[in-house]
């Protein structure tokens, strides 16, 4: 077996093993690159189907792009997708300008929290990698978030032999990751492989692209004239530069992820 | 899609252990940087938190991610960091060093398949060196190669290198690891990573970039027996999928197959596949796949399907060895969880029968329990019958761990199990005992006696004309060379069942009887010739449960009420026609053998032809 398919498997069977344990499941879907594969993994485990609720934190600070591209393929695929926000925070006026941490803390992390609260999720699949930053290179396959959402990375349990967490206290909720040991030039190859159909802002427009896609005041596209899938393959092959490198918020501290997520940021 | 594939490089998965402060991380930092492996910016950032920590420059930062971490200068947590070489790439796992944390580096490690040892050459070896050793061993990772750190504070001394590798050979030879390659290096000086060093002319092997190149990658186990768990059933639409990961082995599409421990049999139809229909008409091992069988019968999640003639064993009792990551000890007569692929069974432990200090190799004096980062040796029982292998011969269906309270705590490798105990294990009196393991198995006596050895089992009513078979067929086999051992039923009520009354309550329990005496000898490699009368159902499904459904050869014989009437002086029954018969003996619902005997004067050299042209392939 080569590696892709390798990594096909064992997301196949992780999210197998989250439908199988958690009766209120729900996956995060930002629209971008991982979480668009992650929705294909998902067809592709269940012959078509995706069983549970896509679920989009919208902030409305995100690329136009981003939501045309999302409710043409919810329309497309009949899907079944809980938009939240934040309203009460838009409604106050929360922008980035107030501090990028506190604008995702108040934006991304609490309506987060919301939607697992209001719908009862017990389990939540993201689309995060490991080799994306330091604190999710930490992380476990089945990762437990307290009542709060609160992450407890420095006394995480055991994971082996793909035998995951499936047994909390009530209230608390499992962040299920099935991507997270794919790498970003996988995706990419992945995406080539099965002709997954993506957003248009990782193709070059105007000798600019998009690497990682987020809110817009904080998300700065990068110098490129590649428009295709193996165009991307290839310029990651010769990158030295980080794929979050264009997302403002990692660089406001040296632990600012690490900051963000043990509070419940995906 | 050849041209894409062709893209696609191999992947390998390394650990990186040893006791704490012995460079691990340093090491991984230093193999980043030297193969150029680091986005930009990424030591500059390094060196800012080095300042503002107020610490000397750390390769470890980058990968000691937490705060925490890089202000106590420990790592926590097992991180993964992707690199390459022109030959493949890497990722390379850094498991905590710290005795606290060895649950994390016993989760980094499970997902590797070659590991490097580091071993301080100034410290010498210590307790998690010897404890992570033994720990890759309980993993099955035989792929080493011990990395002789900091040989620029030991001037470089040849001497002190081979000193640590005699003394730590002896140690891992124990546990069956024979290292590749002992590789001196300085870490942080980038000496011995990706070029040779003057320092260290006396060594000619190779560094660590050759070395990480030299590892075979392990194949997929596409060519062992079949093992597929079923993992979900899904009804989705008019399809009914089973769906899971193939452990072992390849299935086609055609193959008749066996799931266990139920023992039903039926043949796969479709593999199934989206987007588009499989272009192929075979799937196996690593791959997650669905497949719709022929026969709809109700299947769960837990059960495992297998070729028919290659099951995996059906046990409620096995051996395992395990290590203990509890904060609360592993004790007897408490219930805990067992995960096995995807079965989930509670468990006990039914006895601990050695328990060792993996830092050292000593035994503990009372096995009273299993204390944290402590590793034994257990007898299992499970509630119910779980499917499973030897380790040795089978990884993903030979592993598995323990779920106390909520959490993960334990972890294990099955060991061999004594064949006369695979199908059933009731609970003794005394709970002293333990089952033991023997040095020759069934397979190697029944090789040794050229055949297979079976129980064949001629049921009937009294006056059928059972032991007239039974001895022809045995003087038969013996004639044909064969071990063959004949128990007759009524005899056994002289000896060994003397105590037992003549009623239903007997007939079971002889039959039972009967059963673990028969299934002792076809575990010593010997054919057995069984006629007991068991018209009871259910004491005939007790007997093929103890023997096993594969070695049990039913032969139902089956004579007209005249014929009995005719041939039993006793006149035990009052016969009446066909219907009578009926009563006094309940058929089988399984498919059996039938002789049936139409003649009180029959030839029965005739019948023992019959019975052996049935199952000669089977002996």
């Amino acid at each position: 077996m080569d590696h892709l398919s390798e990594i096909e498997a064992q997301s196949i069977y992780i999210l197998r093993e989250a439908y199988k344990h958690f009766g209120k499941l729900g996956m995060l879907w930002s629209v971008g690159k991982d979480s668009t594969v992650m929705l294909w993994l998902t067809q592709k485990a269940f012959f078509g189907q995706c069983p549970f609720p896509l679920i989009h934190v919208d902030t409305s600070y995100k690329i136009p792009e981003m939501i045309e591209f999302r409710d043409k393929l919810v329309k497309e695929q009949n899907l079944n997708l809980i938009v939240h926000q934040n309203k009460q925070a838009l409604e106050e006026g929360m922008n980035p300008e107030k501090g990028r941490l506190i604008c995702c803390e108040h934006l991304k992390t609490t309506p987060l929290q919301e939607v697992v609260k209001v719908y009862g999720f017990e389990g939540l699949i993201l689309g995060v990698r490991r080799d994306e930053e330091g604190s999710r290179s930490k992380e476990r396959v089945f990762s437990e978030r307290d009542s709060d959402s609160n992450w407890d990375y420095t006394d995480q349990p055991p994971e082996l032999w793909d035998q995951f967490k499936t047994d909390f206290k009530k209230g608390n909720h499992i962040r299920i990751h099935p991507l997270l040991q794919w790498r970003e030039v996988d995706i990419w190859r992945y995406i080539q492989r099965e002709n997954i159909p993506v957003v248009s802002l990782y193709f070059s427009k105007n000798g600019k692209r998009y690497r990682s896609l987020g809110c817009y005041p904080c998300t700065f596209p990068i110098d490129s004239e590649v428009t295709d899938v193996q165009g991307i393959i290839e310029e990651l092959e010769n990158t030295k530069q980080t794929e979050r490198s264009g997302r403002a918020q990692d660089q406001e501290d040296a632990y600012a992820m690490q900051k963000l997520r043990s509070k419940g940021y995906m | 899609m050849s041209q894409i594939a062709a893209q696609i490089r191999e992947k390998l998965n390394i650990v990186c252990v040893g006791h704490v402060d012995h460079g691990k991380s340093t090491l991984i930092g230093r193999l980043l940087f030297d193969t150029n492996s680091l986005p930009e910016g990424a030591i500059d950032k390094v060196k800012r938190i080095s300042e503002q920590n107020g610490k000397p420059f750390e390769y470890a930062y980058l990968l000691d991610a937490f705060e925490e971490e890089q202000k106590q200068g420990i790592t926590i947590d097992t991180t993964n960091i992707n690199f390459s070489t022109d030959k493949r790439d890497y990722i390379i796992i850094d498991a905590p060093g710290h005795k606290e944390f060895l649950k994390n580096m016993i989760s980094g490690a499970s997902s590797a398949e070659a590991a490097l040892l580091m071993i301080d050459a100034q410290e010498g070896i210590q307790e998690q060196s010897r404890r992570h050793g033994y720990i890759l061993s309980l993993l099955g990772i035989k792929k080493v190669f011990v990395i002789l750190n900091k040989m620029d504070l030991v001037d470089y001394s040849e001497s002190i290198y081979y000193e640590i590798r005699r003394n730590f050979d002896r140690f891992l030879s124990n546990l069956n690891i024979y290292p590749i390659e002992y590789i001196p290096v300085s870490a942080f000086n980038g000496e011995n990573i990706v070029s040779k060093s003057d320092n260290l002319n006396w060594y000619k092997g190779v560094n660590i970039i050759e070395a990480l190149d030299l590892i075979q990658k392990d194949p997929e186990p596409e060519d062992k027996p079949l093992r597929f768990p079923i993992q979900d059933v899904y009804k989705f639409d008019n399809r009914r999928i089973i769906a899971g990961r193939i452990e072992a082995g390849t299935l086609n599409v055609g193959d008749e197959i066996t799931i266990s421990p139920s023992g039903k049999t039926t043949k796969v139809k479709s593999i199934e596949h989206w987007p588009i229909p499989y272009d192929k008409n075979h799937v196996s091992a690593g791959m997650s796949v669905g497949i719709t069988v022929e026969d709809e019968f109700f299947n769960k999640r837990g059960e495992v399907l297998s070729h028919s003639h290659n099951k995996p064993q059906s046990s409620n009792l096995f051996n395992a060895n395990i290590f203990w990551m509890g904060n609360t000890p592993l004790v007897k007569n408490k219930t805990y969880k067992l995960k096995l692929t995807t079965q989930e069974v509670q468990c006990e432990v039914f006895s601990i029968n050695a328990v060792i200090d993996s830092s050292n190799l000593n035994s503990s004096e009372t096995f009273s329990e299993v204390k944290k980062n402590e590793v034994a040796e257990i007898t299992i029982k499970t509630r119910e019958k779980i499917c499973f292998d030897e380790f040795a011969e089978f990884r993903g269906t030979g592993r598995f761990v323990i779920v106390d309270d909520l959490n993960v705590t334990g972890g294990g490798i099955v060991l061999k199990t004594d064949d006369t105990l695979k199908n059933r294990v009731l609970e003794p009196k005394s709970t002293s005992l333990k089952p033991r393991a023997r040095l020759i198995a069934r397979a190697q006596k029944e090789e040794r006696l050229r055949q297979k050895a079976r129980v064949i089992w001629l049921t009937g009513l009294t006056g059928s004309g059972k032991n007239e078979i039974a001895i022809k067929l045995e003087k038969k086999l013996f004639e044909l060379d064969k071990s063959v051992c004949y128990l007759d039923s009524a005899n056994l009520r002289f000896g060994i069942s003397s105590d037992l009354e003549f009623n239903e309550e007997g007939a079971y329990e002889q039959t039972r009887r009967i059963a673990e005496i028969a299934n002792q000898f076809i575990n010593n490699g010997i054919i057995t010739v069984v006629t007991s009368i068991s018209r009871y159902k259910k004491a005939r499904e007790l007997a093929r449960e103890i023997i096993g459904t594969d070695d049990y050869l039913e032969f139902h014989i089956e004579a007209t009420p005249d014929v009995i009437k005719a041939r039993s002086s006793k006149a035990m029954y009052e016969l009446d026609g066909n219907k009578d018969l009926e009563l006094l003996y309940e058929k089988s619902d399984y498919p059996v053998h039938s002789l049936f005997i139409e003649d009180a004067e029959f030839n029965c050299d005739e019948k023992v032809d019959l019975i052996l042209d049935q199952i000669k392939n089977l002996l």
